[in-house]
């Protein structure tokens, strides 16, 4: 059977768009399998646009901007690229992170929308039908891809990414300026913990758990579990209800 | 006006646009469709639905089917979206609950050969469209009135110009100058490049006209102290000598020009014997001259780790200021040192073949091998020669470069404008707009941006004037409504972490008295950057909401917003 993969693709509306527009005056032909949407900047596309996608079983998504110096709001396609950073580090954790893709796009490169647009549709069509379409819907998979909406759009890893260029150019409050690599790695590290964070809590919210269950269901080491158990207790996320022999079990507040 | 709580009454126009559209998509395929959409209560289609008859239609569906949104498919928004929202706004809906569906440029256009695919697109396409425009919101526009009078900060060559070309626009345009005398620069140079006009002379001229020009106030020993407001509303407080003076104005232009360096330990500066260019100029203007032989070395302080730049106009004073010595007396023996001679532009280069003519040495050094100044001697490495000369001098002349004035910083945290890496004012664009900064109703003009001639800071004067009669020619300003917005229900949300603050191209965001994060709806261009980066997600942005957005995903996703 030919695939022929749902794409989506966020477009800001000064580069992008108008190279897409550009493609059609100058009659370029490209795979028919994209949907766009229109956006002002490419920094307007908040990382839950492109998990949500993901999650309603499109196959491929793919951020388009100014390149870098030409943004109309000057630096917004910056901020597109620190959070589409993000989001690709998280869905690497879930073997995803080729379903998406950021490119630059100007508003005269008609004939390089066309070729963006379509290298990445083969691409897509490569990887065969996204896991969460289809007959071979991957629940499991969904359960994790709903941790990894919830691990971006908390508080840690927005202000994280939000504050990313802020603090390599101006420092943080305490004046020191970090580099992209350490800032990378403290990125890379709360990408880990807040995505097992959100996958307790969202196991926690159906059901009473130990450390033990969870270390099963999860498969992670119970003493990485703990840890986090630990720390979510300590911010009244969660809270253990019972008690069986020596065995605390943890709830979701 | 249609109420909020109204069920949703959408209605889709599909366009044929000729064959353009018709050729490849079965429009009448697509009307059948789209009347099959949730909350779709009209569709039709028409040839051309952005001529005459089409709009008509869509002005007479509005008020038959009691229409309170409005899709049209056909081109794109960035060319026919303000001729549809009018339409829409003429038959009393509000223009921002028209959406448009682009199913031309970016689907019958690129996909001529695949009509069927084509048509799956264009079905996706406007079942997206109407998705949204399901959660669309009525907005206003805000218009603000405009105070038609503008602030130029800096006497100099530039602000003055600017100054004086405002007022003849008529413009009540306030100068402000914070040494004694107006001219800046001026002031102290002698003859100028490329018409050897006395700078006096210059300077007299613009000066009276200035100061006879009843539409312009004048306040020099003058700062500023505080700048408040927005484009078109500024509220200004200077102090003249202990004395706070408030003014309002519409726009404002900064042309505060920059400061010579002082080559402290380079080249044994001294002040005496080794002075700077622009020292130079104050003796030539009473010809106090008496030394055989000079030596002049460019690019001093500058081209160099500390300042990368060039500073654009020092190759054209050194060779204007050795002929002027040259035409006062041939026998003096003028040698110029230099990395590499910048002489753009015609009259420029017959400046540099004259002083060739005249006898002037040139003498070619790299950076690595920088001269060596001793008491009356120059050791220089001659780059063609291969071999090292000694040259003698009685006076030697340092062409040093223009840097940021000292207080560039307080200017630009008053204005809310960025400054570059060496402190001179950032323009918007290099390009785009180049005497614009990102803050509207705010303009760049002369050396405050970057080290340039008389000639190009009267250019600028006149370019930053022009741009702020862009807006003080208007007795109001209409602002677009859709911007970001913190909602009075998310307040609590806020945590005051000032992310949204910082990102903010446009410093449209701001702590009020009371410590609360406040969106400036005038400076803001609804770019959504802080919303989608708000740790909190407490702000919004209007007509790209979320919901909006996430709408349209899960329209195509086929599945319910949650």
């Amino acid at each position: 059977m030919n695939f022929e993969p749902k794409i989506l693709g966020f477009l800001c509306n000064w580069c992008s768009y108008a190279g897409g527009d550009l493609a059609g005056v100058s009659r370029i032909q490209y795979p028919p399998n994209i949907r766009v949407i229109r956006v002002m900047c490419s920094g307007r596309v908040d990382p839950k646009f492109i998990l949500s996608g993901l999650q309603v079983g499109i196959d491929g998504i793919i951020v388009m901007g100014c390149h870098h110096g030409d943004c109309h709001y000057l630096e917004g396609n910056y901020e597109a690229e620190v959070k589409f950073k993000m989001v690709k580090l998280l869905l690497s954790l879930v073997d995803l992170q080729d379903r998406i893709h950021l490119e630059w796009v100007s508003a005269s490169e008609g004939v390089r929308f066309g070729e963006v647009v379509t290298s990445f549709t083969e691409s897509i069509k490569k990887l065969g039908p996204s896991p969460l379409s289809g007959e071979n819907f991957d629940q499991q998979l969904l359960e994790k891809l709903k941790a990894i909406e919830l691990a971006a759009g908390g508080e840690r890893l927005r202000a994280l990414v939000a504050s990313k260029r802020i603090i390599m150019e101006e420092g943080n409050i305490y004046g020191e300026k970090i580099s992209q690599e350490e800032l990378d790695e403290i990125l890379i590290s709360a990408i880990e913990d807040e995505f097992l964070r959100q996958q307790i809590l969202l196991k926690l919210k159906n059901e009473p758990l130990s450390v033990k269950d969870l270390s099963q269901l999860l498969n992670i080491d119970s003493s990485v579990i703990l840890k986090h158990i630990i720390s979510l207790k300590a911010r009244n996320l969660i809270d253990y209800i019972k008690i069986e022999g020596i065995t605390p079990f943890y709830q979701k507040l | 006006m249609k109420s909020e709580d109204e069920p949703i009454r959408i209605g889709v126009f599909v366009c044929h646009c000729g064959t353009n559209i018709g050729g490849v998509l079965d429009c009448e395929g697509l009307t059948e469709y789209a009347a099959t959409l949730p909350n779709v209560v009209f569709s039709d289609h028409n040839l051309y639905t952005c001529a005459e008859i089409g709009l008509k239609t869509i002005k007479e569906a509005i008020e038959e089917h009691n229409l309170n949104r409005v899709i049209v498919c056909s081109c794109t928004p960035r060319t026919h979206e303000p001729l549809f929202r009018s339409a829409c706004e003429e038959a009393g809906l509000n223009k921002y609950l028209f959406s448009f569906v682009n199913i031309r440029e970016q689907c019958s256009w690129v996909h001529m050969k695949k009509p069927e695919d084509a048509f799956e697109k264009a079905k996706d396409l406007i079942k997206m469209g109407v998705a949204r425009a399901t959660k669309l919101e009525a907005l206003e526009t805000i218009v603000v009135d405009v105070d038609p009078s503008a602030l130029v900060i800096g006497g100099g060559i530039s602000g003055m110009n600017a100054a004086s070309n405002l007022s003849k626009q008529g413009f009540k345009t306030y100068l402000v100058e914070k040494e004694k005398n107006l001219g800046g620069l001026l002031n102290s140079l002698y003859r100028l490049f490329p018409n050897d006009q006395e700078s006096s002379e210059l300077l007299k001229d613009i000066e009276s006209r200035i100061q006879a020009d009843k539409n312009i106030t004048v306040y020099t020993s003058t700062m500023i102290t505080s700048i408040d407001g927005f484009v078109g509303n500024f509220e200004v407080e200077i102090n003249q000598n202990g004395n706070s003076i408030r003014i309002k104005v519409g726009a404002i232009i900064v042309a505060v020009g920059a400061t010579p360096l002082k080559p402290i330990n380079l080249f044994g500066y001294d002040g005496k014997i080794r002075i700077t260019q622009f020292e130079l100029e104050n003796v030539l203007k009473n010809y106090s001259l008496n030394a055989n032989n000079i030596v002049m070395i460019q690019c001093v302080g500058t081209r160099n780790e500390e300042r990368m730049y060039c500073s654009n106009f020092c190759c054209m004073s050194a060779l204007k200021n050795a002929l002027i010595i040259k035409e006062k007396n041939p026998d003096v023996h003028i040698a110029i040192l230099f990395r590499d001679m910048h002489t753009p532009g015609i009259a420029y280069e017959e400046y540099y073949r004259r002083a060739r003519e005249s006898g002037i040495i040139f003498i070619k050094y790299s950076p690595e091998k920088p001269p060596i100044v001793e008491e009356n001697k120059i050791k220089i490495y001659n780059e063609y020669l291969g071999t090292e000369i000694i040259i003698p001098y009685e006076l030697l002349v340092l062409s040093t470069p223009l840097i940021a004035n000292e207080d560039n910083k307080q200017i630009a945290q008053l204005l809310k404008v960025p400054l570059e890496e060496n402190n001179f004012f950032l323009e918007a664009h290099v390009k785009l707009r180049p005497n614009d900064f990102a803050t509207d109703g705010v303009y760049i003009a002369g050396s405050a941006k970057w080290p340039v001639d008389i000639t190009e800071s009267i250019s600028q004067g006149y370019a930053a004037a022009a741009r702020a009669s862009t807006i003080l020619s208007h007795d109001t300003l209409e602002v677009e409504g859709a911007t970001s917005y913190l909602p009075e229900e998310y307040k609590d949300l806020c945590r005051g972490c000032e992310i949204c603050l910082k990102l903010c191209p446009y410093k449209a965001i701001r702590k009020n008295e009371k410590d609360e994060i406040e969106i400036i709806q005038v400076l803001c261009k609804g770019c959504g950057v802080c919303g989608a980066s708000c740790p909190k997600k407490a702000i919004k942005i209007k007509h790209f909401t979320n919901e909006q957005i996430l709408s349209e995903i899960y329209a195509l996703g086929g599945k319910e917003l949650p």
